[in-house]
């Protein structure tokens, strides 16, 4: 059973009573929320997500949900509570599916150890990944939502996963976060694609959330090897540039860009060192959307190179 | 009363956890995050053999708590050895108390034990030294108000919590194991006498067996911020069980209570570790707790009602009607235990109407 298989109104009674039972890759997460703006965003951005059964075990159980007292009328704010526990400040009750974005992001970066997890998007071709880390406003989720148009599987916008055990890249497809001139590059980029109401004045400016593509979330399941780790920049007026980074550099810039290295300790280490060692490492500078795409639909994997 | 939470279940008989089935994990999971105890309950289902048959899901989750914990275990034992360099140089015996003791002397409660901050117990003529040679090495007093630091210096068992400026770690660092203030006083100095070097370390300390079950009730029963009681009273279990071997130990443990003015803190760390954990207790030890520690029938019965609410995990799944106010009538009792009324609604009116609110 998949999310759009419930009608807006079971859709809602779901979400106030038992809780829908999201699935988004290996992780379950319980969702109990009365609030409009949050059902309108899942049931949009969601619709292809399968659901878990009731009686499953889920991995994250989170609310939304209208504080008590005065901020519940006068310039409405909501809570993330995660198992009961408020784990960030109120915002402003407009930012709730924005909000819920984040908080699912929280939830895997701050619990699940069996991954080195390394704030990146994350694509793939022919069963390899390409892995970009970047501070935010480097341009990184524009990059990811163009690429996932055009013949890469979305794997992810936001947190790249290595698992610990075996080094794979494991899929965690969600919806992209666009944020202020990247939403309208976007839309007029992929006509076709969905993308949730603007929300402006938020802490990262004006955001909006596009909907992965169906196929990636098909395809949660399949995992790839690591590829490439390509650190992108947007430069405005720049020429597009790719250029190979040594690996003990790229080694120490995805580390900076990994949540859970130091927690991992040896096994974190061996799990980033063991990325590296199986990637081509490259610095990309770019400021054309075709352009960039082109230069990542040439790439070819180190194992298959001559 | 409701029926005991899973965890309570799962903390007196881990080896019965095959059975349970993922709805029934579901919740455990969530009230042992809850109460700080998923990476205990890795370790015990580790010890007995479980964890490999587990579903998978649950077994995530314990693996994911029991890597932060190995972490943990890392960073204490390299913020220890960075306190002994530190103090070295004064040649002052570094006791440590609680969390790093039990880390340190390898414990069995130490196995996935979540702590934030490191204790330390020196002798009061020698606190001034200790903090110099603490804040030469990086640490300094996080508490800037005047009366912050004549509250904690005049009134408290301990200065002012000291934070490293790099690493941001916290040590406290103890004269006594109560506040000067409260109403019981157990002697520092023959605490310091009976004190065990830990086995391997040189200048480390822990306090003997006896005295460490002792530390450990009366930091449970008088501390009114109960989130983390159910892990402390999982400390005093596996205590319990650990030192309990050795028949001599609970004989020495009343007598320790005697000498030291703790049999009340005793009376209930094994009244409620027997009622909520199960914790094997030998009768004659239990009667002589009692002979000496126990109170009026009346006050029993509020405490029970208060402690075995509030030692609950504070999750949805483990509340009544009256948890709320449980929690909050033994933070007034822990404030009681620590001062005389007048101190004590001298410092609540300071508190609330004269410090600096801080930011929030």
């Amino acid at each position: 059973m998949k999310v759009s298989d419930l009608n807006p109104a079971q859709l809602q009674q779901r979400l106030q009573e038992a809780g829908l039972r999201i699935r988004t890759g290996p992780f379950v997460t319980r969702v109990h929320t009365s609030l409009a703006a949050a059902a309108e965003g899942i049931g949009l951005l969601y619709a292809d997500y399968p659901l878990a059964e009731d009686e499953d075990f889920a991995d994250f159980h989170i609310r939304l949900a209208l504080p008590d007292g005065l901020r519940r009328w006068l310039r409405p704010q909501v809570l993330f509570l995660y198992d009961g526990t408020r784990t960030f400040k109120p915002l402003p009750v407009d930012q709730a599916f924005p909000m819920f974005e984040w908080g699912m992001n929280w939830c895997v970066s701050s619990h699940a150890h069996s991954y080195l997890i390394i704030h990146a998007a994350v694509l793939e071709k022919h069963g390899h990944a390409v892995i970009l880390p970047a501070p935010p406003g480097s341009g990184k989720s524009t990059l990811c939502a163009a690429l996932s148009q055009r013949g890469w599987r979305l794997l992810s916008d936001e947190l790249a996963l290595i698992r610990v055990a075996d080094g794979c890249v494991i899929p965690l497809p969600r919806p992209i976060s666009l944020k202020n001139a990247s939403i309208d590059i976007m839309r007029h980029y992929a006509p076709d694609a969905v993308f949730s109401r603007k929300v402006s004045d938020t802490m990262k400016g004006t955001v909006a959330h596009m909907q992965a593509p169906a196929d990636s979330v098909a395809r949660a399941s399949e995992w790839a090897r690591p590829g490439w780790v390509i650190f992108p920049r947007y430069e405005a007026g720049a020429d597009t540039h790719l250029t190979a980074l040594p690996k003990a550099h790229a080694f120490m810039r995805a580390a900076d860009n990994a949540f859970n290295y130091s927690l991992l300790g040896e096994r974190g280490f061996a799990s980033l060192a063991g990325l590296i060692e199986a990637s081509s490492c490259h610095d990309f500078v770019y400021s054309k959307l075709d352009e960039a795409i082109d230069v990542f639909n040439n790439l070819r994997p180190a194992a298959l190179l001559p | 009363m409701i029926a005991p939470p899973l965890l309570l279940q799962a903390l007196r008989y881990p080896e019965q956890l095959g059975s349970l089935g993922l709805a029934d994990w579901d919740i455990l999971i969530r009230q042992a995050r809850k109460a700080n105890l998923l990476a205990s309950l890795h370790a015990r289902l580790q010890e007995c053999g479980l964890r490999k048959t587990l579903p998978a899901q649950p077994r995530e989750h314990l693996d994911w708590a029991h890597a932060l914990a190995e972490r943990h275990r890392l960073a204490v034992h390299q913020e220890v050895t960075l306190i002994q360099q530190a103090l070295a140089a004064t040649g002052v015996p570094v006791i440590l108390l609680k969390g790093a003791a039990y880390v340190m002397a390898q414990l069995p409660n130490a196995r996935g034990r979540l702590f934030s901050d490191i204790d330390i117990l020196v002798p009061k003529e020698r606190l001034d030294e200790v903090e110099a040679a603490l804040m030469l090495h990086g640490w300094a007093a996080s508490h800037h108000d005047a009366y912050d630091q004549r509250y904690y210096r005049t009134w408290m068992h301990e200065l002012p919590p000291m934070q490293h400026i790099r690493r941001m770690t916290v040590i406290d660092v103890h004269h006594a194991i109560v506040p000067e203030t409260a109403a019981v006083h157990p002697d520092p100095a023959k605490l310091r006498a009976a004190a065990c070097p830990i086995t391997g370390q040189v200048s480390l300390l822990t306090l003997a067996p006896a005295d460490m079950v002792l530390h450990s009730a009366v930091h449970l029963l008088h501390d009114g911020e109960l989130e983390n009681g159910l892990r402390d009273l999982v400390d005093l279990d596996a205590l319990l069980r650990h030192f309990g071997d050795e028949p001599a130990f609970w004989l020495r443990l009343t007598e320790r209570a005697e000498a030291l003015d703790l049999t009340r803190p005793l009376f209930y760390a094994l009244r409620y570790t027997s009622m909520m954990l199960h914790t094997s207790i030998p009768p004659d030890t239990l009667a002589q707790a009692a002979r000496l520690g126990q109170p009026g029938n009346a006050m029993l019965a509020l405490m029970d009602a208060l402690f075995l609410r509030a030692l609950l995990p504070e999750h949805a799944s483990c509340r009544d009607m009256l948890s709320g106010i449980s929690r909050k009538m033994l933070y007034v009792r822990a404030n009681w235990l620590r001062m005389p009324p007048l101190l004590l609604a001298r410092h609540l009116f300071h508190k609330a109407c004269i410090s600096p609110k801080s930011a929030d």
